[in-house]
């Protein structure tokens, strides 16, 4: 809540708003029945619609206006039972029809709300304005020809949602977990794939910066940001130069702004004298659309959990501290993942190995919860045979080792490899004397007073039984065997 | 075999009964208009594009299907389709140079229907420009000439517009029928310039899929034949449901041919007092007292209404079909389909493009409707029009309440000389004053020849109706036709003139 920017005259707050452009997960576009999915080569997930032509008519998608509606419930946002579609009206050659078909006046969705997290383990509410339905356009590739432009109409069409936020946001971190946590939810929700390489979620990011108790400023908008790391730097590099710009006695100008991620610096792109008057009008080809209030109730009562739900409950049914459950819903696999191997068994362990061992390992082997070498089962089993003294915390290390490598069961890679631990007293006590019989100076300063050599006779004897020793036995026995005299 | 006159001169219906009797085939019903186009076309320049061996095959085709007993309503019918249908692999001009070689790989959903029902086409009509006229002098492919002449005058008339090239060629006798396409009177005034019945359905009973746009939320598209009962068998083929279309109505389409003739006793008919326009001739005051009487005679019940925002009407659809139209129109930009000009930069290939592929009158609404559309006077101009054509619909609806139909003159004169009112678009602009005002409203309106003026030019009424009641449009418009025993022929007609 307290980020400043220390500037020449002072500290200074950031006022960071965002527009998101999430793709709607469905088959088909929004008006037309061509493909969605993304890639293909060019120009052929297009549909007479998609290309404007002439007396081609739009008929809404009814899946599109069901995910928006999802994604409009799970934001606990109004939905609106009666929105419009309007034209946005500017020429480009991405643009078949000239206009873009919209919801400017009357959006699908209205206030909502996203609870984001902080590393510093607080938590904020961020405002969601509105999310309303239009089309993407098509894609203008200016590099495959020194004189020409070639054009790809795939995307032309396909359905986004613009997810907009209210200005809440006040730190480049917390424009990123806000980004981050709309993310989670419309993966958990279905609704957008999330996927900010392939473009299927964009943001234009809204900054200004103020002193403190000021109004608002004048904004920038960075346009189509496309990771939650530029989205933070963004918001820190448009701030600085803002504040430069004041400090230096000049006036912000608003208009729209590139972000040079090699360069890490805004560029203007345009200004607002060469803004487009979009001349937005009702889309006179679509009736107002209109939702039956049982649908939308249908659709409400079939909403998956979702991560705030879902955190609650971690924590409250499986005791496990408030972040580590944040940690375990920010996906939905890892949340199922974790549940496998917590249930019935010790939820804390479960928690420390997934968030600890399994992730270095998935990060380190550069995969993902979702082609994990080592499964939910497997890692259940293993805690199994540490909790029922089969292996000890030591051996369970290299256990997950080799299952990381090979994908193995615990179990049988304790048998393969002989890894059961040792509870025979018998075979502890001897190499108790072994270790005992080959350190005798040791022994002796030990017995003179020594008491922390205690520690490394525990040692060297887990070494000597490869480390098999139940932890427990060997400190039991060497106590008895040194005290005993 | 019947002679070309006989053939050509007949009504759609006739012709019907004649394929059914076998008097006559369609192959030879179909070649005696593509001769009479040929005879007539090139002076009358009805048709942009004629489709003869099209005609023949599907008219082949039609008979064999009659042979085999399976014809449609429509089987072997020759008509013609304005060129603002989209008609799969035959070439769709709008009537603009932009779209001169535009050939649409899709048919239209109305013409798709007529063909299922076994329609001939013979061609595509001409028009004005993207269906932007009164007169259809605005087509990039010539204006159109109307059949009729003033008594003991050669000088070329106007057949109105948009719909000018249907209307001249169903009045010259080249097709027994023709689709039109009226967005503020397109369809309904040209039928009165040519002396022919032309229907408007309500908005939303014919599907707007694969017809080029010009206003949206004003487009429909409509019969245009010499006879009501010949419009009636056309509209049921075209009418329908289209999923295609989201404005399209889901209602059964009826047998409209089955209201011509019903009893109208008992039904109210409206007149406006607001249909009266400055300087109307004192004959079409006349002639609509006629109709009133004869609507009288037939057992209706005439009542004196008031639609007291008629008289924003134009003015509020010249701001509404402007913005539509501006924004229908930003597609036809050299990109994808259609005439380009070649250029250094994107913004100078669609200035290019668009400066050489619309006319002026095109350019002009364009121009009219971005300015009402732009940030600033949206309010003032495009809101405030749509606030106004809710109150010219609460005018019908409230009139409705107390009559079933009204009637009014269909154009406020008789067709003029090619090139008059060319100077001042307004004054064109003011043909559509007892148009407009249906179409703003998205009533159903018909209008029906009753009589000619002193200087022998037909005048036509005009009957509008509640939402979706087309069937009493059509038997009061059939009582009219049948009172006024309209049988005058225009100079120019198959056989006749060339």
């Amino acid at each position: 809540m307290s980020y400043l920017i220390e500037g020449n005259t002072g500290p200074w707050e950031l006022v960071v708003g965002l527009e998101v452009h999430a793709q709607v997960v469905s088959h088909a576009k929004l008006f037309s029945g061509a493909s969605a999915t993304y890639g293909g080569e060019p120009n052929t997930h297009v549909s007479l619609v998609d290309a404007a032509f002439p007396g081609m008519l739009p008929v809404i998608n009814e899946v599109c206006v069901a995910q928006a509606v999802r994604t409009g419930l799970g934001l606990k946002a109004h939905v609106n039972l009666v929105s419009t579609f309007d034209r946005k009206n500017y020429f480009y050659a991405d643009l078949p029809a000239g206009y873009q078909i919209s919801q400017f006046s009357h959006p699908i969705v209205g206030a909502g709300t996203i609870e984001i997290e902080l590393t510093d383990g607080s938590r904020r509410t961020i405002g969601v304005t509105r999310l309303h339905l239009e089309q993407d356009a098509g894609k203008s590739l200016h590099d495959q020809d020194p004189s020409r432009s070639y054009i790809d109409l795939n995307r032309a069409g396909v359905a986004l949602m613009e997810i907009v936020s209210e200005p809440d946001m006040r730190s480049p971190e917390e424009a990123g977990a806000y980004v981050r946590k709309l993310r989670t939810i419309l993966r958990y929700l279905g609704t957008c794939d999330g996927n900010m390489e392939e473009g299927s979620l964009r943001a234009d990011v809204n900054v200004s910066v103020r002193k403190a108790g000021e109004p608002f400023r004048t904004r920038c908008e960075i346009k189509n940001v496309n990771s939650i790391r530029f989205v933070t730097q963004a918001v820190e590099v448009e701030a600085r130069r803002q504040i430069a710009v004041w400090e230096s006695g000049g006036v912000v100008d608003q208009e729209t702004r590139l972000f040079d991620p090699h360069r890490g610096e805004t560029r203007s792109m345009r200004s607002k004298e060469d803004a487009h008057d979009y001349r937005y009008f009702p889309d006179p080809d679509l009736l107002p659309l209109v939702l039956d209030e049982a649908w939308v109730a249908a659709l409400k009562a079939d909403l998956p959990e979702l991560p705030d739900a879902k955190r609650a409950r971690f924590v409250r049914d499986y005791g496990i501290p408030d972040y580590d459950a944040s940690v375990l819903v920010a996906e939905q696999a890892t949340a199922a993942f974790y549940e496998t191997v917590a249930k019935g068994r010790d939820a804390r362990l479960a928690a420390n190995w997934v968030i600890g061992d399994l992730f270095a390992a998935l990060n380190r082997t550069g995969r993902t919860i979702a082609d994990s070498p080592v499964t939910a089962g497997n890692l259940g089993e293993m805690l199994d045979l540490m909790l029922d003294g089969t292996i000890n915390g030591r051996i369970a290390k290299d256990v997950f080792e080799t299952m990381v490598q090979t994908g193995e069961a615990a179990g049988s890679i304790v048998e393969r490899q002989g890894l059961r631990q040792v509870v025979d007293t018998g075979a502890i006590d001897a190499a108790i004397e072994t270790v005992l019989d080959a350190n005798a100076d040791k022994l002796a300063e030990f017995r003179s007073g020594k008491d922390k050599l205690f520690v490394f006779f525990v040692g060297q004897t887990m070494k000597a039984m490869k480390g098999k020793g139940n932890p427990a036995l060997v400190n039991e026995r060497l106590r008895q065997r040194l005290l005993a005299d | 075999m019947a002679g070309m006159v006989e053939l050509t001169g007949q009504t759609l219906a006739a012709a019907l009964s004649g394929l059914e009797q076998g008097a006559f085939s369609s192959v030879e019903l179909t070649q005696a208009h593509l001769t009479a186009i040929e005879q007539l076309n090139p002076r009358l320049n009805a048709f942009i594009t004629v489709t003869g061996e099209q005609a023949l095959e599907s008219a082949r085709a039609s008979d064999a299907s009659r042979a085999r007993g399976d014809a449609g309503p429509l089987s072997g019918v020759p008509v013609a389709i304005k060129d603002l249908f989209c008609t799969e692999g035959v070439r769709t001009t709008a009537a603009s140079r932009i779209l001169k070689n535009f050939v649409p790989p899709y048919e239209s959903t109305v013409t798709a229907q007529m063909k299922r029902d076994g329609a001939v086409f013979l061609g595509k009509t001409n028009l004005d420009e993207f269906a932007m006229g009164s007169s259809n002098m605005t087509s990039a492919f010539g204006a159109v000439e109307n059949p009729w002449k003033r008594t003991g005058d050669e000088t070329a008339l106007v057949p109105g517009g948009s719909s000018g090239g249907s209307a001249s060629a169903v009045a010259a006798r080249l097709a027994l029928g023709a689709t039109g396409t009226d967005t503020g009177g397109s369809i309904r005034q040209p039928a009165a310039f040519c002396g022919i019945v032309g229907i408007k359905p309500t908005y939303g009973r014919c599907s707007r899929w694969g017809t080029v746009a010009f206003a949206s939320s004003l487009d429909q598209a409509g019969p245009m034949a010499r006879t009501v009962e010949d419009c009636a068998i056309l509209l049921r083929s075209m009418a329908g449901f289209d999923v295609k279309d989201s404005t399209s109505v889901d209602r059964p389409v009826p047998d409209y041919r089955a209201a011509i003739g019903r009893s109208l006793k008992g039904m109210r008919i409206g007149i406006p007092a607001e249909y009266r326009a400055p300087g109307m001739s004192q004959e079409i005051e006349a002639l609509w007292q006629q109709g009133i009487a004869w609507l009288r005679d037939a057992g209706c019940e005439i009542v004196d209404v008031s639609l007291p925002h008629t008289r924003y009407g134009l003015a509020t659809y010249y701001i509404v079909a402007p913005a539509e139209c501006s924004s229908n129109l930003a597609r036809y930009d050299g990109v994808r389909f259609g005439e380009r000009v070649e250029a250094d930069s994107l913004d100078m290939l669609y200035e290019r493009s668009r400066a050489a592929g619309f006319g002026d009158e095109v350019k002009r609404r364009i121009l009219i409707g971005t300015y009402v559309l732009s940030s600033g006077y949206y309010d003032a101009y495009y809101l405030k029009a749509q606030k106004v054509r809710g109150l010219l619909l609460r005018d019908f609806t409230e009139a409705f309440t107390r009559v079933d139909a009204l009637l009014t003159p269909t154009a406020p004169s008789a067709a003029f000389a090619l090139g008059e009112k060319m100077n001042d678009p307004v004054t064109m602009y003011l043909n559509d004053i007892f148009t407009v005002p249906a179409s703003m409203a998205g009533v159903p309106g018909l209008s029906v020849p009753v009589g000619l003026d002193a200087k022998g030019l037909p005048l036509g009424l005009q009957l509008l109706g509640r939402p979706f009641d087309e069937e009493l449009l059509f038997a009061l418009g059939s009582a009219l036709e049948k009172a006024a025993a309209f049988t005058h022929l225009p100079a120019v007609r198959a056989g006749v003139g060339s």
